[in-house]
């Protein structure tokens, strides 16, 4: 990918990237998705937020440090946001960071924090003022994963699987050159990447969810039970029906969403109302696509050569796309008050 | 291609949009549902072109694409404007008058599941009844069919017949043209279920804005908040597969057309129903009157959702994409 210049699709041409505009980024996510190609994986906060967070906000130095490697996909990141009382409320992190000389000394605790074990960097959020207000003393930090002081514990999912850690930090001398943006103002830094998640970010795995839906009819078209094909029941017909309808206007809606933002060249605050919908449909066809397996669903590996694995990953991890990258209720939120101009909730 | 709709399109919206919200504020729409017949009204929405601006220009007509005859229907929905506007857009070509006007039509799709009785919408001021089947189109004589006025029909702003049976009626078209009118039928009515899912939402974002109750607006609570972000969505998507369909029909290569009005009309129909409905909760109390003109917008999507089609039978004939 990297060889062939379309590692970085929304990256800047000076950066190695291709510069697409962002219906250009959504047909090469359509493209990829229907090739079948590899989910970006451990590369996911390298490329879309790590990186492009550099590349507006980053010190030359820092840039030359850090984006080709992280564009090469030798260079591994992970996210330093979350905390035990810091989730949808992110802005009360309480990590602290004490300037000592040239060095922050940090204390506190990350977590729900993807690829940490394989992780060379963190992109690191701490709390450098802690008597402004929340939003004001937050700063952006580069922390290398090997200082010493950092103790990254596995979380294992509700599926069994161990993206997620805990990462321990006590003492951790993180040197005051890996500040990126100004000290205090990391809640502005970190903004530019959360605005590029919630825009292009899922448009692969909304694009899988067709393949998925037809996947699912296949199978209710084998399955039987008391000798009628579950695809028998004019019911569950009828609810993949309005499952189809829903996926292609998503699409469509993300289309014409994507349409509108490529003028102003961020994805603006329609992606919201994409990545709720998109989240809440991914649980509903997991539904179905449980039911479709009946008493199979109590296997998480194939059985009889039904997907089981496929259908139960696929509708386990859908639990979580209505938490990540902004819950379910933040985005209702944000539709009410940003775009909707409904009065704030205090 | 482009995903967003194009400069003139956009100042065709705009345009029509406040043309229409200065001819027929709602008002107007609610004077006839008091009783108070409105004998210029038809006259004006054919005078805006709203019938013939499919035709080509050699034709007297406008030359626009499906897209922009769904961002005109759209606005008709919004403005609650009464009378077979779509019947008549559809007739255009096929019967003599249509175009202008002058014959006010209406009909029935009958290549949907359509039980009886056969209930007929403005069959008093209609000169031609269009009849879609499987194999043709057909022409009836509102004198030949033997229905009864309903009563008090259930939107005020559209009178409705009950028949039993229906003539045979003169043949004028073949199934080609009776399934592409259906399909044309079906997006002119989403695009209209489009429109009034916007008009609810709208009012009850600026009643959630207003109105006080434990010392706030309303709309500062989450539970409130929640459910408008939800109507908004709907709408949303609504407004993407009424768009999308539209294009398709402009542009048969992009994809299977019959699929995404299907799609389109499912989408919009359930929308607008959710927004309706939301619309007369968040109204509270004042939701419930006659006064508060919410119940024609969901009294509408009635009228609308039961044509060309219904939610379920739009899902049932996308679910048979799948063979088996």
């Amino acid at each position: 990918m990297y060889d062939a210049g379309w590692a970085g699709i929304s990256w800047p041409k000076a950066f190695g990237g291709r510069e697409a505009s962002l219906v250009e980024q959504l047909i090469y996510y359509e493209e990829y998705a229907r090739a079948k190609a590899p989910y970006v994986g451990v590369n996911f906060v390298g490329l879309l937020h790590g990186g492009p967070t550099l590349i507006v906000e980053g010190t030359d130095a820092q840039k030359e440090k850090h984006i080709p490697h992280i564009l090469r996909g030798d260079q591994v990141w992970c996210q330093g946001f979350s905390e035990p009382s810091a989730g949808s409320d992110l802005a009360s992190l309480r990590t602290r960071a004490e300037r000592d000389g040239d060095h922050y000394v940090v204390n506190g605790q990350k977590i729900w924090t993807s690829f940490a074990q394989v992780a060379d960097y963190c992109e690191l959020l701490v709390r450098t003022d802690p008597d402004a207000p929340k939003h004001r003393g937050i700063s952006w930090l580069i922390m290398p994963m090997d200082l010493p002081g950092i103790d990254v514990r596995p979380l294992p999912t509700l599926h069994g699987e161990g993206e997620f850690s805990e990462v321990f930090l006590d003492n951790v001398r993180i040197p005051v050159e890996n500040l990126v943006g100004a000290e205090n103002d990391g809640w502005r830094v970190t903004n530019v990447t959360l605005r590029f998640e919630r825009g292009t970010a899922f448009a692969g795995e909304m694009y899988d969810l067709k393949r998925w839906l037809s996947e699912i009819a296949a199978e209710a078209q084998k399955v039987t039970s008391y000798g009628a094909r579950a695809w028998d029941d004019a019911g569950l017909r009828r609810e993949i029906g309005h499952l189809q309808a829903d996926i292609d206007a998503l699409w469509n809606l993300l289309k014409l969403s994507i349409g509108q933002a490529d003028e102003s060249g961020v994805p603006g605050v329609g992606a919201s109302a994409v990545k709720l919908f998109f989240t809440e449909l991914k649980q509903r066809i997991g539904d179905v696509a449980m039911r479709v397996l009946g008493r199979a669903v109590l296997g998480r590996s194939d059985m009889a050569g039904m997907p089981v694995q496929y259908f139960s990953y696929e509708a386990l991890q859908s639990l979580s796309m209505t938490i990540a990258a902004g819950s379910s209720q933040i985005q209702r939120k944000i539709i009410g008050e940003r775009i909707l101009g409904l009065p704030k909730d205090k | 291609m482009a995903f967003k709709l194009s400069e003139e399109q956009q100042e065709l919206q705009r345009g029509f949009r406040d043309f229409v919200a200065g001819r027929f504020p709602l008002e107007r729409a609610a004077e006839i549902a008091d009783g108070k017949p409105d004998h210029a009204l038809w006259g004006e929405v054919a005078q805006m072109g709203v019938f013939s601006l499919r035709l080509p220009e050699s034709a007297g007509g406008l030359g626009l694409s499906y897209v922009d005859a769904a961002l005109v229907f759209e606005e008709l929905g919004r403005a609650l404007v009464p009378g077979p506007t779509v019947w008549t857009h559809l007739a255009t070509g096929l019967i003599d008058g249509a175009a202008t006007g002058e014959t006010v039509v209406t009909g029935l799709d009958l290549t949907t599941n359509l039980h009886t009785p056969y209930v007929l919408e403005n069959l008093d001021a209609a000169r031609a009844v269009l009849l879609l089947k499987d194999d043709g189109v057909f022409r009836l004589d509102p004198g030949s069919i033997e229905a009864m006025p309903v009563e008090i029909p259930l939107d005020p702003l559209t009178p409705v017949h009950h028949a039993a049976t229906l003539p045979t009626g003169e043949k004028i078209g073949d199934a080609q043209t009776a399934s592409s009118l259906s399909l044309l039928g079906s997006l002119l009515s989403s695009a209209m279920l489009l429109g009034i899912a916007q008009a609810a939402s709208e009012m009850a974002i600026a009643y959630a804005k207003e109105r006080v109750q434990f010392d706030r607006p309303i709309g500062s609570f989450q539970a409130i908040k929640h459910m408008l972000a939800d109507t908004f969505v709907r709408q949303e998507l609504a407004r993407a597969a009424v768009y999308s369909a539209a294009g398709t029909l402009d542009h048969p290569e992009v994809g299977d057309a019959a699929t995404a009005v299907a799609e389109a009309k499912l989408v919009a129909g359930e929308s607008a129903m959710r927004c309706c409905r939301t619309s007369v909760q968040v109204h509270g109390g004042m939701g419930y009157t006659w006064e508060v003109p919410v119940h024609y917008f969901l009294k509408r999507t009635w009228v609308l959702e039961t044509t060309f089609g219904t939610v379920d039978e739009h899902a049932d004939r996308i679910a048979a994409t799948f063979g088996g």
